[in-house]
């Protein structure tokens, strides 16, 4: 009765009826503080636990550094070769390396590189056994689905806070926000892959005795596998696209450069490391599609 | 030596969330319509009691929909009965263990399909050799085993190409190579040949005559083909809205329909391809023929052994030799011909 009396019916209409501002003030308040002290409590544990991947990582980055740069140009063209089976892309990248190189972003490339290839490495190692769990029931389906969809559309600056809290500025906190970022794809196009495996083919497998493991190894994944790689490609791509972000948080590379470049209006710096990370993101693409393609050769099915 | 032949007992199978709960308004007469309507459930197969005889070629025959595929499934338990039994050497499969089950349909059943469903990404010799890399047998010995098989459907110098390579008939002789690979008893086939083209096909049912010529194991091979299922089936059971209507060998289903469906089915039926001069031959041995005619002959071969000979009528004689009746010329065109009443 008392709201009818004290407020008139446009006010009521026209103010929302937020919680009171001390209310909201302690809410914020109590959430932040109990991460406060969870981060107390846990921080240095979970450090310890991200030391093997931070190691991992600065290895990884000394020895594409250290390599020699022609070893190395070798070696990624042998890798293009390898993957797409096509000259013309080999030349494509050795000329990309080069042209990049002259314009003394070797290092900075180096760099990117080893955070694209060990990140991408996580995301693949966490992503496909969450996809295959992912494919074997509804529900598990069901749960992790809008998981991944907040990944990818909450803005990656909200889940820094989070982690620079935990983990602070750091190559393990840059890595952990590209995964964050990068690893729905990889999740949902396996499962999705194995979802769609044909079923006469999966029948066949039950006919023949198969267990559920030989069923996932013989029929499931090997069916599946061009979608999984579909999945790998985006997830690459998603990777190039949080560099800038993950140098933010302190990981060196083009991605720092292109940071510097905005906090000091350097045009030209700017766009030289921003058009290499997009070579590299076309070198990359162009290669895992041949590949992906090679996958597939076999796979269509023809009745008749 | 081992009996192979499988017992189908009181089967009935109504597809949907709560089947068991209707099997006893479907055993008091409720039609496959009435189920669908009034309770949503499908009925899939109802009080099957087939005794399917070992080294024998056993076909199940009906119209799409009928049950067919439900069945053959249900031999390997591809597909869970709602009551029923299916004894194989003095064990019911539907009451298996997961993992005796796995080693039944590893070591006991190999399947052929329809659809192929080979591993498109596999060549022809790993597919073939499918069965034996389940059961752990290793590498070598596996693809020797998997190259005999090849060899003997006719896919020698096909080993390294890929199904999608083939044509269907190449890609089901692939299946039915893979199914031999396993060695098994039990040989399911579930419509193997009916999406090949028809001379395809012939070319098929003939590999199989042959190689159960050697092999004699116990097969059951599911058609929605009368002439196929004639052909093939040393026994023959037909299904109707997932119930056995009449079942037997191919030549009592021809001679005596048991109800006007089936005389539907087989009044397009070449008579003479089925029935054998045993059915009509007259008593007595006829003094004027020469001709002598093996006993089992079909209708068919007899009447070209008697117009290629000129002669009006012949003996039929046994294995040694010996008369065990006649036949005319008349007789045996008569009996080729469709009665009227059919
Ligand atoms: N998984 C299923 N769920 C519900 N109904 C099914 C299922 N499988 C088969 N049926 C039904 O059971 C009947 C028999 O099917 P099927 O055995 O495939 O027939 P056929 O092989 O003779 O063509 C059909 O009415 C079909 O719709
Ligand atoms: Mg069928």
């Amino acid at each position: 009765m008392g709201v009818f009396t004290d407020k008139s019916l446009t006010e009521i209409l026209t103010e929302f009826p937020e919680m009171s501002r001390t209310d909201l003030r302690d809410f914020k308040k109590g959430i932040d503080e109990s991460f406060k002290v969870f981060t107390r409590e846990w921080g240095v544990g979970i450090e310890d636990f991200f030391e093997p991947l931070l190691r991992v990582l600065v290895w990884f980055e000394k020895l594409v550094v250290a390599t020699p740069w022609p070893l190395m140009i070798v070696i990624l063209g042998a890798l293009v070769y390898a993957g797409a089976r096509t000259w013309g892309l080999v030349v494509g990248t050795v000329l990309t390396l080069l042209v990049v190189g002259y314009l003394g972003m070797w290092e900075d490339m180096m760099f990117t590189l080893a955070l694209i290839s060990v990140s991408t490495a996580l995301c693949i190692i966490i992503g496909i056994p969450l996809g295959i769990l992912m494919s074997k029931s509804d529900r598990t389906q069901a749960v992790i689905t809008p998981v991944l969809d907040i990944m990818q559309t909450i803005p990656s600056f909200v889940y820094l806070i989070p982690i620079l809290m935990l983990l602070g500025i750091g190559k393990v906190p840059g890595l952990i926000a590209v995964c964050i970022y990068a690893i729905p794809p990889v999740v949902r196009l396996t499962n999705l892959g194995i979802r769609l495996v044909d079923k006469d083919v999966l029948e066949a497998a039950d006919a023949f005795g198969a267990s559920p493991r030989q069923k996932l190894w013989t029929v499931q994944m090997p069916l599946a596998l061009p979608n999984i790689f579909a999945g790998v490609n985006q997830t690459i791509m998603m990777a190039l696209a949080m560099v800038v972000v993950a140098a933010l948080i302190g990981v060196n590379g083009l991605g720092s450069e292109v940071l510097k470049a905005v906090n000091n209006q350097y045009l030209a710096l700017g766009l030289m490391n921003g058009l290499a990370i997009v070579a590299i993101a076309i070198v990359f693409d162009r290669v895992s599609q041949k590949f992906g393609k090679r996958l597939q050769k076999h796979s269509e099915v023809i009745h008749g | 030596m081992a009996d192979n032949s499988i017992d189908v007992r009181g089967l009935y199978k109504i597809f949907g969330a709560n089947g068991k709960k209707y099997v006893e308004a479907v055993q008091n007469g409720m039609s496959k319509d009435e189920l669908n309507a009034k309770h949503g459930h499908v009925l899939g197969l109802k009080d099957i009691n087939i005794h399917m005889p070992q080294a024998k070629i056993q076909v199940i025959m009906g119209l799409s929909g009928s049950g067919k595929s439900t069945l053959i499934r249900h031999i390997n338990r591809l597909i869970e009965p709602t009551v029923g039994e299916v004894i194989y050497q003095g064990e019911d499969v539907c009451k298996m263990s997961e993992s005796d089950l796995r080693e039944f349909r590893r070591h006991k059943t190999a399947m052929v399909f329809q659809k192929f469903a080979l591993l498109p990404h596999r060549t022809v010799i790993t597919n073939a050799l499918y069965g034996l890399e389940l059961q752990g047998i290793g590498n070598a010995d596996a693809e020797e085993r998997a190259r005999h098989w090849l060899k003997r459907v006719g896919l020698d110098g096909y080993e390294d190409r890929y199904p999608n390579e083939l044509s269907g008939g190449m890609q089901q002789r692939v299946g039915l190579a893979r199914a031999l690979t396993n060695d098994a008893d039990i040989l399911l086939m579930d419509e193997a040949f009916s999406a090949l083209d028809p001379l395809i096909r012939t070319d098929m049912q003939t590999i199989l005559l042959e190689l159960q010529e050697e092999l004699h194991k116990t097969i059951v091979f599911i058609t929605h083909d009368l002439d196929e299922a004639l052909r093939l089936g040393d026994r023959i059971a037909i299904l109707r809205d997932g119930a056995v209507i009449q079942q037997g060998t191919g030549q009592e289903i021809v001679l005596n329909p048991a109800d006007a469906y089936i005389s539907d089915f087989v009044k397009e039926v070449n008579r003479g391809r089925v029935i054998r001069v045993d059915t009509i031959m007259e008593s007595g041995t006829n003094g004027s023929a020469s001709v002598a005619i093996p006993s089992g002959s079909r209708l068919e071969d007899a009447a070209k052994l008697l117009s290629d000979s000129g002669e009006a009528s012949a003996n039929i004689v046994d294995g040694e030799g010996a008369s065990i009746g006649s036949i005319s010329m008349k007789s045996t065109i008569e009996a080729m011909v469709t009665p009227a009443k059919h």
